[in-house]
């Protein structure tokens, strides 16, 4: 029994102290540096705890933190706000983009005849294993003024070939850039939802006269709902920080706090700005992370 | 309703393939230009494949994303696997909503938090940045995948195979590696691969962890791509979606196959 015990500790206790160490530590430590101030020194920011000063030391630099770079942040006189609004915007109208362009798509997956599903589900998932970087560089010889896209409309006669259509460096492409990027995460929760559906209830709607339109409002969308909830929290939320698609993709008027982060901590250099830029990021986000979370247990434990 | 498709869903989904499909086969198409401008067709040609080869900049760090891809995979799906194990068979357990807290919440956690925080873990450790603090911090995030991937297997098979073996006096490490592991390996091995890409794949979590040194594919074409498009980009992207492809491909035609030999042996055990 005594082995038994420890396999049992053993196997709990690897993942638990490695996710500890490398994912709840780190959060602790990027709020005590968002706390902190900049420093001219490696590592660039003060006060260092060191307990090995003693416990008085401790206690001053303990005395030493503010809130100082919040109120940078929180400032009206920054972007940051503005950021912020402008991040949960783009990934909002994107998340309603992906579920107009996804449901459709779902749904006809989970219509199809079974022996083709696994073919079109594998389809879908395709796209997802090649690269991101690769998927949204792909993007940008479609979309730029010399682009194929408006190659094919200057052959076409559609747009005039010394007007060529501005897409790439607008929001338009990051709306694209996002919507392309994670369709398969949309389309994924819904599907499986949309697969468990029973079609008797279906056929039942139909033959006590009810039209198919009305059938899909009042069946088919309520029982895909949980689908729907995963698949838009599954975009919404990465969405938010997103850091490379507005960076390639969109313009310099392209406001999104995942590349304010970035350009505060590469270009800047301010370490205790950017720290404070992400607390106050997953403090907006931590009520739809924990919706997630609540919604993919809910999801383990119901099967 | 009778099940079947209705030209909408055929049109929806073939739609949706279009756009899933052309700017990846655009992509493709265009690797094989032989002109330099990128949108002007100018006859097939191999030459940036060529020229790709001779770029030793590219090559080097190719060799260390497949490095850091191979070991992140190896041990995030040891670790995955771990981890899946003990949210779906422990029931309760101290700490349990904290550790499934932990599991989940990477998969949506913006790669700029993670790759900061873990920066920041680094720097306040004191270990030299390169190689291994891009491992770890990949390991890390990777690891969650896994699990979820695992856990899905895990939540669906039949218990009772287990409560079986054990019966019979198998002690539960034996088990797991006779009765367990060859049921979910297809998961495990599923799980590995979405490792491996992930890790191939990462350019943001990479650049906060990464130390003077190593410098991993997709940094290098990130910073090409930030210059523009060029064809040499083209053709190291195709080279990438092609070994992306043709491993998904075999994976997928290996499970199939074990499935079915599972279904026949399962079929065979219930006649006899």
């Amino acid at each position: 029994m005594a082995s038994k015990a420890n396999g049992r500790w053993l196997v709990l206790t690897v993942p638990y102290l490695w996710l500890l160490a490398l994912f709840l530590i780190p959060f602790l430590i990027v709020f005590k540096i968002s706390l902190s101030q900049d420093a001219i020194a490696q590592p660039p920011y003060v006060p260092i705890f060191d307990l090995s000063e003693g416990w008085a030391a401790f206690k001053d630099a303990l005395g030493e933190l503010s809130f100082e770079n919040y109120g940078y942040v929180l400032s009206w006189d920054n972007e940051f706000i503005e950021a912020y609004g402008s991040s949960l915007w783009i990934a909002g109208i994107s998340t309603l983009l992906l579920l107009v362009v996804g449901y459709p798509i779902a749904y006809g997956m989970a219509r199809a005849p079974k022996s083709i599903r696994p073919t079109l589900l594998m389809l879908v998932i395709l796209p997802f294993w090649t690269s991101f970087l690769i998927r949204v560089y792909a993007w940008i010889g479609i979309l730029s003024p010399e682009g194929l896209l408006n190659q094919l409309l200057f052959a076409l006669g559609i747009v005039d070939r010394d007007a060529p259509l501005q897409i790439l460096a607008t929001d338009t492409a990051v709306y694209i850039g996002i919507v392309y990027s994670y369709l398969p995460f949309m389309i994924l929760p819904l599907y499986s939802a949309l697969e468990k559906m029973d079609e008797t209830l279906l056929e039942a709607a139909a033959d006590l006269g009810c039209p198919p339109l009305a059938a899909f409002w009042k069946i088919t969308w309520p029982l895909s709902l949980p689908g729907v909830f995963a698949g838009c929290l599954l975009c919404f939320i990465p969405a938010v920080g997103e850091f490379v698609i507005p960076d390639l993709l969109g313009g310099s008027d392209t406001l999104m706090i995942g590349k304010v982060l970035w350009t505060e901590f590469s270009v800047n250099r301010s370490w205790t700005v950017s720290s404070a830029v992400a607390v106050l990021l997953l403090m907006v986000l931590v009520i739809p992370i924990v919706f997630y979370q609540n919604l993919q247990a809910r999801e383990v434990e119901r099967r | 309703m009778r099940k079947g498709l209705s030209w909408f869903n055929v049109t929806s989904i073939t739609l949706g393939f279009a756009f899933l499909y052309i700017p990846i086969i655009l992509l493709v198409i265009y690797s094989f230009n032989a002109s330099r401008m990128v949108t002007v067709w100018a006859g097939f040609s191999t030459h940036w494949y060529v020229q790709l080869f001779q770029n030793e900049q590219l090559l080097d760090a190719a060799w260390v994303t497949l490095r850091v891809a191979f070991l992140t995979a190896t041990v995030a799906t040891v670790l995955g696997t771990l981890a899946a194990i003990a949210l779906t068979r422990y029931g309760r357990f101290f700490g349990r909503t904290l550790f499934s807290g932990m599991v989940y919440a990477p998969l949506v956690m913006p790669e700029v938090i993670t790759g900061l925080s873990l920066l920041l873990l680094f720097v306040a450790v004191g270990i030299d940045r390169g190689f291994w603090t891009i491992t770890l911090a990949h390991i890390t995030f990777t690891l969650c995948f896994v699990s979820v991937v695992v856990q899905s297997r895990l939540v669906t098979f039949d218990r009772s195979l287990e409560e079986a073996a054990q019966d019979l006096g198998c002690p539960p490490f034996k088990t797991f590696f006779v009765v367990t592991l060859p049921i979910i390996l297809p998961a495990v091995i599923s799980g590995w691969m979405l490792a491996f890409t992930l890790s191939l794949d990462d350019l943001v979590i990479a650049s906060f962890t990464t130390g003077p040194g190593a410098t991993t594919l997709p940094m290098r074409i990130y910073s090409q791509v930030r210059l523009g498009v060029t064809p040499e980009i083209n053709a190291a992207c195709t080279i990438l979606i092609g070994i992306v492809t043709v491993v998904v491909i075999f994976a997928s035609i290996m499970t199939k196959r074990q499935e079915v030999e599972r279904e026949k042996a399962e079929r065979l055990a219930a006649a006899g």
